[in-house]
């Protein structure tokens, strides 16, 4: 039980240790997906924006962000979706992109594909498919290390 | 809108382990998954301004072939890989000359679903065109059926641009463009996506109606109908 509020940047810091439920080298803070935390009385209203409309992990990430939060004492949560403005991979951090590459997942690039194999570095890539096994992603394969890989879908 | 991409995205998701090639699976359940995200974020607005406590699952689940208002195009059955992604370039060639209207919609829920959707329709967009390009500009028998696809399906073009009286209501109330607006770019995309697939654009203006205005659905709907809908009618509010 949470006696005083706690403020919202202790908040963001806890939705910051919750990691996306299918790529969770990243937390949903790196994702994007957290668009505001605000208390309205003594309810805590998160925003979240969803990545892809039909993206089934966006009931597990309300689950977990109010699992998250209820752990931490927090009673009374509203969830709320926004669709506008849309999510954009522009609002992945620094470090999730970071992240993503390390994991062997190369981020998303203006450009529209990888700028080199996230494995052995090459720039030699080519792709396989514009979509790949979450909505998130498109595979490619390295011509140099002859790697399949993810990479992150630029929207 | 919803019923497109609801029909559609059924029709699509037929393909889930059964396409040529699994990178094309993927891209299909892919498709159809964005296309079912979609429905929900239009079926639940349409329930709301609706106003008689109807959600998404009650308006896909429980409705009949006539209280549907998909294109025909949409109903149209799967065929051969090649009809597959000729009806899905023609409808994404379509459905983001749309969205991208309804993006500057009055009513800033429709707004908000249209600049969603865009961004994933634009994806779609991009893939077909590609592969109607690949295919068309591909083998003798590749481009044959390329051909025949397109010869098949022209015929459904018009109704996604055809003007009724919701159409009319919706304009006068800056809700929605004028559909026949949208026409004249479809055309030149089409004929510049043909010209690069080395397909050839079919003769007549002739256009088969009836499935927007619900009245004259293809006998195809049922099926999809049925097999969509008969868990929810035989044992309504299941739940697991």
């Amino acid at each position: 039980m949470v006696t005083d509020k706690p403020d919202e940047k202790t908040i963001w810091q806890w939705l910051d240790a919750v990691p996306d439920p299918e790529i969770p080298v990243i937390s949903l803070i790196d994702l994007g997906i957290i668009r505001d935390v605000q208390w309205r009385d003594d309810t805590l209203e998160v925003t979240v924006t969803p990545t892809y409309s039909g993206c089934p992990a966006t009931r597990i990430i309300n689950l977990d962000i109010e699992t998250a939060l209820r752990s931490h004492g927090v009673e009374k949560i509203a969830l709320k979706t926004q669709l506008s403005p849309a999510w954009t991979t522009d609002w992945l951090t620094e470090r999730g992109r970071k992240r993503l590459e390390e994991y062997g997942i190369a981020p998303p690039q203006p450009a529209g594909g990888p700028s080199h194999c996230p494995l052995c570095k090459s720039d030699r890539v080519e792709r396989i498919s514009q979509f790949g096994s979450t909505p998130c992603k498109a595979q490619w394969r390295c011509q140099e290390c002859l790697e399949p890989f993810d990479y992150f879908k630029c929207i | 809108m919803g019923d497109n991409t609801l029909v559609l995205g059924h029709r699509v998701s037929e393909w889930c382990g059964v396409a040529p090639v699994l990178e094309e699976d993927i891209a299909l359940a892919n498709t159809a998954l964005d296309l079912i995200g979609q429905t929900t974020l239009w079926l639940n607005l349409a329930g709301e301004v609706e106003g008689k406590g109807r959600d998404a699952d009650a308006l896909a689940f429980r409705r009949d072939v006539w209280d549907f208002h998909n294109v025909l195009l949409v109903e149209q059955p799967n065929g051969d890989f090649g009809q597959t992604i000729m009806r899905q370039f023609l409808f994404d060639a379509w459905h983001r000359g749309y969205l991208t209207a309804l993006t500057g919609s009055s009513h800033t829920q429709v707004a908000a679903i249209a600049e969603k959707s865009l961004k994933e329709v634009t994806y779609h967009l991009e893939r077909t065109t590609d592969t109607v390009i690949g295919l068309g500009d591909g083998t003798e028998e590749s481009h044959k059926r390329m051909q025949s696809a397109l010869d098949r399906l022209y015929p459904y073009i018009g109704e996604m641009f055809f003007k009724d009286a919701v159409d009319e209501a919706m304009i006068s109330e800056g809700i929605a463009p004028d559909p026949t607006s949208l026409r004249a770019a479809f055309d030149s995309l089409l004929d510049e996506v043909l010209a690069k697939a080395t397909l050839t654009r079919p003769d007549g203006t002739f256009a088969h109606k009836g499935g927007k205005s619900g009245q004259r659905h293809s006998e195809h709907l049922g099926h999809i109908l049925a097999q969509m809908q008969w868990l929810q009618r035989a044992y309504p509010d299941a739940t697991w």
